[in-house]
């Protein structure tokens, strides 16, 4: 009975070794797409110039303009005048001018004294980078509140990531999309490339079960996948110094489950692609596409449009990188995220369910 | 009496209100070397489906090496070798990786395999090419490792869909050396083929059209039959009132 899968897996093995350029990039590409995130495409704000414009340096003013200068994501940039602040964004010689009132210290000891007062502080923000806009003008507020006595107000205190960088927040989000790059569109295209060639009519010609051929398929490149995913563990706990306090038991579980997924979907993708380029082009664009906009991955889903809120709950990888985020940032232990863990695992039994019986399907 | 291996009565295929193929029968012996002609869309490869155990008939009965088409089909697979129009082997593994491949399918002992190997690479002068990527192999050589592999297991019938197609004459005439080979080894060979000088190889041909089976005979009977010289006007003359064409 097993003799002959142990046959086909090794055939898928040598399958996946011989094409080593393949090989290279499934092994690679999450290491290099880890580093990216993590370090060159980053949304952290870092050497933003400011300039500042007040009317008179009081020591109101200057003990502010010091604080944002002593902070290693500004540089101060100098002091301008009020018709010099349209010029310098224009020539991008800054990204933000503070300009301070007249009556900037008086307005603050008011404010502090619980009067209300004209705003003492203005932020001009160039948004062409809306991105850089948002959170440095966020920052700037912070920090020039600081120097207030306002500041026993508001106290922030940011948890799980403290110095907000961005590499925390993309790991779950690459793992997720990583893995069904991987799986779902390898599985799919080697499953197709043999009904573009013409051995899967000798296959099922052949007395083996064609839940072995599929089950076959399905081992190797899950094997892969855990090599991946052992590289993308290793790299976030030793590069990326993400902290993984949630048990890596149950981060490894969780994404075994996820495989597991990822693999079934290719699986139910080959039922239907007849060539290779459409098993392609359905893992990458119908699926890939939903999965970057719609997971959480790029844009909060509390942000979406509510229409699109519940279709987010289809997208598999929207439960995967939840669980990731809160597992391995914020260090909840599994039994945190056993409503993903179900989701997931029920997402799982249908997709399998529904490929094993559209394979069965279109052998008559 | 000869002993009769594939034996059909009246085989039906509908799909939906298309009748692929239209209540077909006759028998074939073993050791014989069948010829299954048609035009394309003629519904040859719906009856091959049938026969290999690949999909139900809609209506009718019949056996192949002796099990029921209608509730056997897996039994069916055991007893049969195929090898397909498009090339059936996997050319990222070498011709060894195959063989022990398709004979693993076929659940041969690791010494049969290794008997079965050697027998089978020294007939096609393959044994130095043993540890050849298939991919790197001209399309001839292919073709033949292939049929070599499809009957590995010796089954009792080997189904050749269009094995020749798309190389040269000389290739043909040996690979059909290959196939008088096996047959006299007692293998029955099921061939399907758009060339009709083929045709003239098989002990008995049969002709489809629209679904249904016109015409079976022995090439020369055939011949005589419709007054024509070659097979080749013999198949023009029965394809000519085909109202499906692909």
């Amino acid at each position: 009975m097993n003799t002959n899968i142990a046959h086909f897996i090794r055939k898928e093995s040598l399958h996946i070794l011989r094409d080593k350029r393949t090989l290279l990039i499934v092994l690679l590409q999450p290491a290099v797409m880890l580093l990216l995130f993590g370090f060159a495409i980053s949304t952290e704000v870092n050497d933003v110039r400011v300039a500042a414009v007040a009317p008179h340096r009081t020591e109101g003013v200057t003990e502010a303009i010091d604080r944002v200068a002593h902070n290693p994501n500004f540089t101060f940039y100098g002091y301008i005048r009020q018709n010099e602040i349209d010029d310098v964004l224009r020539r991008g010689d800054v990204t933000a001018v503070v300009v301070f009132a007249d009556d900037y210290d008086r307005a603050m000891i008011q404010a502090a004294q619980g009067q209300t007062v004209t705003p003492p502080i203005q932020i001009v923000v160039d948004a062409s980078n809306t991105n850089i806009a948002g959170t440095a003008s966020a920052y700037l507020q912070n920090i020039l509140l600081g120097t207030a006595s306002a500041q026993s107000l508001f106290e922030t205190r940011l948890l799980y990531n403290p110095q907000m960088k961005s590499a925390y927040n993309f790991v779950p989000g690459i793992m997720g999309i990583i893995f069904i790059l991987v799986c779902a569109m390898m599985t799919s295209v080697s499953i197709v490339r043999e009904k573009e060639v013409g051995t899967m009519e000798v296959l099922l010609v052949s007395p083996v079960r064609p839940t072995k051929i599929i089950l076959a398929k399905m081992i190797p490149y899950f094997a892969i996948s855990c090599v991946t995913l052992a590289i993308i563990l290793l790299i976030s706990r030793f590069v990326l110094d993400i902290p993984m306090s949630g048990g890596i038991g149950g981060i490894v579980f969780v994404s075994l489950v996820y495989l597991a997924l990822a693999l079934a979907l290719g699986l139910l993708i080959s039922t239907f692609a007849r060539t290779q380029i459409a098993a392609w082009m359905v893992s990458a664009v119908v699926m890939l596409m939903p999965m970057i906009m719609l997971s959480g991955m790029l844009f909060p889903i509390e942000n979406l449009p509510l229409v699109l809120q519940p279709l987010t709950c289809a997208v598999p990888a929207r439960w995967y990188i939840s669980v990731m985020r809160k597992m391995m940032i914020e260090g909840l232990p599994l039994d945190a995220v056993l409503l993903e863990l179900s989701v997931l695992c029920f997402m799982l039994l249908a997709v399998l369910g529904l490929a094993f019986k559209k394979f069965n399907d279109k052998l008559e | 009496m000869k002993e009769t291996v594939i034996s059909i009565r009246e085989l039906t295929k509908r799909f939906g209100r298309f009748t692929a193929v239209d209540r077909i029968s006759f028998d074939v012996y073993k050791g014989e070397i069948f010829g299954f002609l048609g035009a394309n869309g003629a519904g040859k490869t719906t009856a091959m489906r049938m026969l290999c155990g690949l999909s139900f008939p809609t209506s009718g009965n019949g056996t192949v090496a002796g099990f029921d088409v209608m509730r056997e089909g897996e039994m069916i697979k055991r007893h049969i070798g195929y090898m397909s129009q498009r090339f059936s082997l996997y050319d990222d593994l070498t011709v060894m990786e195959n063989i022990r491949l398709f004979a693993g399918i076929y659940k041969l002992t690791p010494y049969r395999t290794r008997r079965r190997a050697v027998e089978l690479l020294s007939r096609l002068n393959f044994l130095n090419e043993r540890h050849t990527l298939v991919g790197a192999l001209p399309l001839g050589w292919k073709q033949k490792l292939a049929f070599s592999i499809a009957t590995l297991h010796r089954p009792e019938i080997v189904f050749l869909d269009e094995p020749t197609g798309g190389v040269d004459p000389i290739t043909r005439r040996q690979f059909w050396e290959l196939i008088y080979e096996e047959a006299n080894r007692g293998t029955t060979v099921f061939v399907t083929t758009h060339y009709m000088d083929e045709a003239e190889y098989c002990a008995r041909v049969s002709i489809m059209v629209d679904g249904e089976v016109r015409a079976l005979d022995t090439p020369a009977a055939l011949k005589r039959q419709f007054a024509a010289n070659s097979m080749d006007e013999v198949f023009r003359t029965i394809a000519r009132g085909a109202k499906r064409a692909e």
